[in-house]
């Protein structure tokens, strides 16, 4: 057993998350794929964490943790209050400097 | 190959039962054709990369993927997918002409290149948390927050308000009308009515019929003429067909209906027990009074004289009760 497991496993989550931001129209789709994003790098720091033999990886993972819960929050508040606005959540249609 | 063998061999089954699990669920973010089913799939993952900090000695941070993220941020997505309506379907017009392709070919490179470095990195052998873990992980993490990081931790605290207040900003909503209480409600209705629009009933509406055989709200009360109250019947009931005449559910009550009911002077004997006990108890109510449910119903009750009028629109019937059936 290798920590080389965690390190591909967290880079193929990684990448998930990107495609997925690049690829899917629907505005909390997208938002999914940063938190799969910055899951991943969790997994990473606390795989590091224990390279190293010290916590501040996992101390980092934390920060990593509540910052992200923060940021979403947000989003999905911002999301909310443009499907109010809009009627719609896909990032296509707010293309208001267009023209 | 570079760091070197630490945990069990358990945890490399551990590993190779969740990872693919994991992998397989993160895919549905990509192939999901309904958000709910994609924010099930990241449920999924998240739990598993609980498992896997466990296994990776970080037991803390595992408790707090699943509370912080599974019970709170999924929870979130969940809940503003079902307020944006579910089915809002991603649209497959692309405003990028291939943009999908490039995006699926640039991950292809990127996976290959983190593996690729992952893998040929030339990584120092791993040391392990028995150390580190020695006062246990959440200790261990906690001197490591309140010490070291400590300012950090602070500012988190002024990011979480933050961020609070924010969504409140966010999706706070300027009310564009002034509330309609209960006297506004009555004055526009009153208004209505005097314009001949809306409903033409001002009191509350008549409720349905009560039987003896039926009380349910799907057979119509009987006006004092007899005549089925349609009203009483709840509008879509009656919409849908479900409306009962009155004479289906009660063959007294037919009568009473089609004007043929007389009031049961001298009971006859071919008259069932049951219609005696329902021309006592009419004849106890048309006395003023009440029909006692306790009392036995046995006794013959003093029948109502002829000339009385057939009593209005039914009331509820006593029911029989268990002693009743005790002398039959």
């Amino acid at each position: 057993m290798t920590l080389l497991h965690y390190l591909v496993l967290s880079g193929i989550l990684f990448t998930i998350g990107a495609v997925t931001v690049l690829v899917r129209r629907n505005a909390i789709l997208a938002f999914m794929g940063v938190e799969l994003m910055l899951n991943s790098c969790n997994l990473a720091l606390v795989a590091f964490s224990r390279v190293h033999g010290t916590l501040t990886g996992q101390v980092m993972a934390f920060y990593v943790m509540v910052v992200a819960a923060a940021e979403v929050v947000v989003g999905l508040a911002i999301i909310v209050s443009i499907y109010r606005a809009r009627r719609t959540v896909s990032v296509d249609e707010p293309s208001l400097l267009r023209n | 190959m570079t760091g070197s063998v630490v945990g069990t061999g358990g945890e490399l089954v551990l590993f190779w039962v969740i990872a693919p699990l994991m992998v397989v669920a993160a895919l549905a973010l990509l192939f999901a054709r309904k958000p709910v089913h994609a924010a099930v799939g990241l449920i999924f993952v998240m739990i598993g990369m609980a498992f896997l900090y466990t296994a990776l000695e970080a037991p803390f941070l595992g408790v707090a993927q699943v509370v912080v993220y599974t019970g709170a941020i999924m929870i979130l997505f969940v809940f503003v997918l079902m307020l944006v309506g579910v089915d809002a379907a991603d649209s497959v017009a692309e405003t990028i002409a291939g943009q999908r392709w490039i995006a699926v070919l640039l991950g292809l490179g990127l996976v290959s290149v983190l593996t690729g470095v992952v893998v040929t990195a030339n990584l120092p052998d791993a040391v392990g948390l028995e150390a580190a873990n020695e006062l246990t992980n959440p200790v261990g993490v906690a001197y490591e927050i309140f010490g070291s990081t400590v300012f950090a931790l602070e500012l988190v605290g002024v990011l979480l308000i933050t961020a609070a207040l924010g969504a409140i900003t966010l999706t706070h909503k300027e009310r564009l009308s002034a509330i309609r209480d209960q006297k506004a409600t009555v004055r526009l209705r009153m208004r209505a009515y005097a314009r001949g629009e809306g409903s033409q009933v001002l009191t509350p509406m008549p409720a349905p019929g009560v039987y003896a055989l039926h009380n349910a709200a799907d057979v119509p009360a009987l006006d004092p003429y007899g005549n089925p109250i349609d009203i009483s019947v709840p509008r879509v009931l009656r919409i849908r067909g479900q409306e009962l005449d009155p004479s289906s559910v009660d063959g007294h009550v037919a009568q009473i209906a089609g004007g043929t009911f007389v009031q049961p002077a001298r009971v006859a004997s071919a008259e069932s027990p049951v219609s005696q006990e329902r021309a006592a108890a009419e004849g106890a109510r048309a006395e003023g009074g009440d029909a006692d449910l306790d009392a036995p119903a046995a006794e013959p009750a003093p029948a109502a004289p002829a000339a009385e009028p057939a009593p209005a629109a039914p009331a509820a019937e006593p029911a029989p009760t268990d002693h009743e059936g005790d002398d039959r």
